[in-house]
């Protein structure tokens, strides 16, 4: 019991420190592919540092909600990344949420951030938050459903339980069911991220922006806690990817082998797709706004393929 | 699959940082030591473009690019004066531009530094005397570093700015001095 509850909190902690890493690697691979020396992995680290002791600067326009904003959306993405199996399964706080909770609590987050896009009332904020709800709107019925056509195949909507089921009947894997699933959240993976082709991580033009486009007026720490939240949800969809789909190597006891055995996997699991968004990235262009709809569409017609495949080969 | 592979060819193209002239960096004023050491390894710029004939811009456009790759020194450009650590100001400030300038100077959170980019910034060049023109970039607002030229090359704007961080390797520096 106890060694549970600190599995838990391990991985937990595990993820949030890793997660600004994950995105300095991102960032480290593009510059690579772009011919370019680059800012080292752990660059994202020294900014978080350097934003943390900065001033505050707020419009005297905005509201509490400008100031509640970041703390929401840092705490409801820590809680997904607590409840997400990232390195044991089953754990005990597998059944504080399955993935209905995980859905929805990354969804408040995105709710916040999109409510304090417009508090201020900047022009920027207001077009970032509609787009960026636009986005949400699409994605998050797909990432429902992926996840449900997973669900389905395991008879549980816990996330602890579906990666042990998977582990336990390893053909279920390759079952149609899951690659069109994974194939869906990979799409909703870029989109609830902000990454190319649906927005741009490195763009400077408010005009394309879309996440960037909502924390155009925050800075110092608010800024850190929202760059570090939006690190974090990164990650938390490379965990839903890797350890739902791709499950081994979880360890199914506390012991220290297994545990040690689950971190080198994560770190290859983690390393494999961040190299696969940073590829992606480099070939595909960022499509216009008025396409996106119809990718996140396509991604949905996957996610709900997966579902009724997962009802047919039962 | 042909992209990667001309990826592949070109290899690494960024330069070394190459040694410039010595006059055309000048310091205005020090840049407080606690300022550095937070700003030290990872810097926000904001651009301000105070009336420009964007000549400059051209120049500074190039440090993102593979081959000055400002990315390397942790110094990466922002959309917003909120995320800015660091103000890089180009052209004679401009009766239009002056409140705005003023204004994303406000925006800024502490610390910061603000780099005046060409030799408009700091004497207004050849729009010196225009009715449209309120002075250099200084009259506004307090400049730390400033870079010459018309425009400066990008290796200068780079050294600029690590100058006024005081990052510039100091072994070279004293080479280029004497």
């Amino acid at each position: 019991m106890t060694a549970d509850l600190m599995m838990a909190a391990a991985q937990g902690l595990l993820a949030l420190f890793l997660a600004p890493g994950v995105v300095g690697l991102v960032r480290w691979l593009k510059a690579r592919l772009q011919n370019r020396r680059g800012a080292p992995p752990w660059q994202p680290y020294r900014e978080l540092r350097k934003l943390f002791q900065k001033e505050v600067v707020v419009s005297r326009h905005a509201s509490w909600l400008f100031h509640l904003a970041p703390f929401v959306v840092f705490a409801s993405t820590l809680a997904v990344a607590v409840i997400v199996p990232v390195l044991a399964v089953p754990l005990l706080v597998d059944r504080i949420g399955d993935l209905l909770v995980v859905v929805y609590l990354l969804l408040l987050g995105t709710f916040f951030l999109a409510l304090a896009g417009l508090d201020p009332g900047s022009a920027f904020g207001g077009m970032g938050a509609s787009r960026e709800v636009t986005v949400a709107a699409l994605a998050e019925p797909t990432l429902a459903v992926a996840i449900f056509a997973l669900a389905r195949s395991a008879g549980s909507t816990n996330l602890g339980e579906i990666a042990a089921r998977t582990t336990a009947d390893p053909l279920s894997a390759v079952s149609p069911g899951h690659l069109l699933a994974f194939a869906a959240l990979f799409i909703v993976m870029l989109a609830e991220t902000g990454r190319l082709p649906v927005d741009n991580p490195a763009t400077h033009l408010e005009l394309t922006m879309i996440h960037e486009a909502m924390v155009l007026e925050y800075s110092g720490r608010y800024l850190a806690l929202i760059e570090w939240a939006a690190a974090l949800k990164f990650l938390v969809f490379f965990i839903l990817l890797g350890n739902l789909f791709v499950p081994w190597g979880l360890a199914r006891a506390l012991t220290l082998e297994a545990v040690m055995t689950a971190v080198g996997v994560f770190a290859v699991k983690v390393v494999v797709l961040a190299v696969a968004v940073a590829v992606l990235e480099t070939r595909v262009a960022k499509l216009r706004l008025f396409r996106v709809p119809e990718l996140l569409s396509a991604s949905f017609v996957l996610a709900l393929l997966a579902v009724t495949s997962s009802f047919l080969l039962r | 699959m042909l992209l990667f592979l001309k990826i592949l060819k070109a290899g690494i193209v960024t330069e070394p940082l190459a040694p410039g002239e010595p006059d055309v960096i000048e310091v205005a004023r020090e840049v407080e030591t606690k300022a550095r050491r937070l700003l030290g390894r990872a810097v926000a710029i904001r651009e301000v473009d105070a009336g420009s004939c964007n000549g400059c811009e051209i120049e500074i456009t190039g440090l993102t690019g593979p081959v000055y790759d400002s990315e390397r020194f942790g110094i990466h450009f922002v959309a917003s004066p909120r995320h800015a650590d660091l103000l890089l100001v180009t052209g004679p400030v401009t009766r239009n531009m002056e409140i705005p300038l003023l204004k994303t100077y406000e925006a800024t959170p502490d610390p910061k530094i603000v780099v005046a980019v060409g030799d408009c910034a700091r004497t207004c060049g050849v729009f010196r005397g225009s009715y449209a023109v309120v002075g250099s970039v200084d009259a506004v607002i307090p400049v730390d570093v400033f870079v010459s030229g018309c425009p400066p090359e990008p290796t200068d704007i780079l050294r600029g700015i690590l100058t006024a961080l005081d990052r510039l390797p100091k072994r070279k520096r004293r080479r280029d001095g004497t």
